[in-house]
């Protein structure tokens, strides 16, 4: 009961803090804007600790932050090979391979009015559609190991890309096409030195957009059916055998991998896009 | 009309691969046959039986719409085999799940509009919750769940509740913040109240922000159903018709199960999307 309290105490405690730093006359440094979100972190993580073994809640339930620690500390071997099953021969392969055909698509798709006309509302139709559904059908063709997995992540990325793909490139207007005209620029030129560069914006978008799906892509198709390694066996197996502590730790190494895999896409877009009015803050 | 005409081009090459596909990937099963019976087969042959296989690698388009019809209009909307009823269990917990999501979302956005603290310590992470592949909780929620007793509607509903939850948040934070300097002066020289303020101001503007997020929230939640159907073996469920599909190998009812999703999310979106046109001409913002 005291650690209910305790947790109760601490999470006052916390969010008045919280609340002192927003209504400081520093709350715009950036030192209160990283410290804020961290406190209501460590404070959820504490109180879930807290309130986890003060209420008894079994481990098949919800484990606490400190086991789910431990396991991860304790089978770094096991989660490093299922990261790279999942991530880098799965999600990876799969979002090359599919951002590529997307955008060799949208170029081909570009020098063909007609096709921009057709294919453009089916890109977008089929974008919204639960695409993930057809990893069952593609673990039937592909087998079992990480090549029906990163057909999975070509299906789901290749649409979401393509139209942004698509919308970047009709992104000058009718003045720059213009001025490359008058310097007698060929096709090439204008793509290479007006058009994409112009692009450039968008395509990162569905480069940001697509690194989410990707891992979904990768780990879902794993319910279907895998290899014995790769996160989303090991989250369906543990599962299974209710070890909820190994779960969480996959989790964590999703929300890891995805956030990184995120960062990363985002880092080369300010170096890329260190012109666009969104980048110069 | 020139439109039309590109679109119904495209869907025509596309149909026309899928054939050209399905005679391929399915030669070897004919052939293999064929070699078996000692008989030589002709290439119409081939074709013929490549579009007319029992569990084919590739359903021709015109076997998946045949099983399509079969299930949904063939069958009582009772029956254990009809899509209908399967799709009518999925669509429930998708829309109890957004409807949850999209009232959380929207609640939690007024909060962090107006509570400072609130936006500082939330936003951050919502923002970056949108690049963890949430979906994979998914089987555990289950589970949990089911381990505690609570099975059927709701843990699916609570699964593409939080996926519908996210991009709402998200999006209503933007409206409601869209009001620009001027508009909210305008408002302080009316000597408005913040209730005011907020309800005839704030609110009207984000209206096109909900749209849009709502859009993408009923698709997520959709998929969060269709995934949230499968770790258990479901046996209820378009989740569930493509699992059992792929354990016994009966490609076209995957296939099926598949488009009958489809057909669901596109409705979906379109019904949020016609919402949105009304609304939106009612309240007399359309462009």
């Amino acid at each position: 009961m005291t650690l209910v309290f305790a947790a109760i105490v601490i999470w006052i405690v916390a969010s008045w803090i919280n609340v002192k730093l927003s209504r400081s006359s520093a709350h715009n440094t950036l030192l209160v804007r990283f410290l804020v979100p961290f406190i209501f972190g460590v404070t959820i993580i504490v109180a879930w600790e807290l309130l986890a073994r003060g209420l008894d809640i079994p481990s098949v339930i919800l484990p606490p932050p400190s086991a789910i620690a431990t396991r991860f500390a304790a089978s770094t071997d096991i989660l490093w090979l299922d990261f790279v099953q999942t991530f880098v021969k799965g999600a990876l392969t799969g979002y090359i391979m599919g951002c590529g055909a997307a955008f060799l698509t949208a170029i081909l798709i570009d020098r063909v009015p007609f096709l921009q006309l057709g294919l453009l509302p089916v890109g977008n139709f089929v974008a919204a559609l639960p695409i993930v559904g057809i990893a069952p059908i593609l673990v039937m063709w592909f087998g079992f190991d990480w090549h029906s997995k990163a057909a999975v992540v070509v299906v789901m990325v290749f649409f979401p890309m393509l139209v942004n793909c698509v919308q970047g490139l009709s992104d000058t207007d009718s003045m720059q096409r213009d001025l490359m005209k008058t310097y007698a620029a060929s096709y090439a030129d204008t793509l290479l030195k007006l058009r994409l560069p112009a692009a450039m914006p968008f395509i990162f978008n569905g480069l940001k957009i697509s690194t989410t799906s990707a891992l979904i892509g990768a780990i879902v198709a794993e319910f279907f059916g895998s290899p014995i390694v790769g996160m989303g066996f090991r989250i369906s197996t543990e599962v299974g055998k209710l070890g909820l502590d190994m779960v969480w730790a996959e989790i964590t190494v999703a929300a890891i991998a995805g956030s990184l895999f995120y960062g990363a896409v985002a880092a080369i877009e300010k170096g890329v896009t260190f012109w666009h009015p969104s980048q110069r803050g | 009309m020139r439109k039309l005409f590109a679109v119904f081009t495209v869907v025509l090459v596309i149909v026309a691969i899928w054939y050209a596909a399905a005679v391929k990937m399915n030669a070897k099963w004919a052939y293999d046959q064929a070699a078996r019976a000692k008989v030589e087969i002709s290439f119409s042959e081939l074709v013929k039986d490549t579009w007319a296989q029992e569990r084919p690698v590739l359903p021709a388009p015109h076997q998946v719409m045949t099983e399509l019809w079969k299930t949904t209009v063939g069958k009582k909307i009772t029956s254990k085999r009809s899509l209908i009823f399967h799709g009518w269990i999925t669509l429930e917990a998708t829309l109890l799940g957004f409807i949850t999501g999209t009232l959380l979302g929207i609640a939690l956005s007024v909060g962090i509009i107006y509570i400072r603290a609130m936006d500082m310590s939330v936003m951050p992470w919502a923002i970056a919750s949108q690049t963890v592949p949430i979906l994979a909780i998914a089987p555990m929620i289950i589970v949990v769940l089911n381990s505690v007793g609570i099975q059927g509607l709701i843990p699916k509903a609570i699964i593409s509740a939080y996926l519908s939850f996210f991009p709402v948040l998200v999006g209503m934070v933007k409206g409601l913040r869209a009001p620009d300097h001027m508009q909210m002066d305008l408002l302080k020289t009316y000597n408005a109240s913040k209730s005011d303020a907020f309800y005839k101001l704030r609110l009207p503007s984000s209206v096109p922000y909900l749209f849009t997020s709502m859009k993408v929230g009923i698709a997520a939640s959709l998929v969060g159903t269709i995934v949230g159907e499968l770790p258990t073996g479901a046996i209820r469920g378009l989740g569930a018709r493509l699992l059992t599909g792929s354990y016994y190998g009966q490609t076209i009812q995957m296939w099926a199960a598949l488009f009958a999703a489809a057909l669901l999310a596109a409705g979906l979106v379109a019904l949020v999307g016609l919402a949105e046109k009304s609304v939106l001409k009612k309240m007399g913002m359309v462009r």
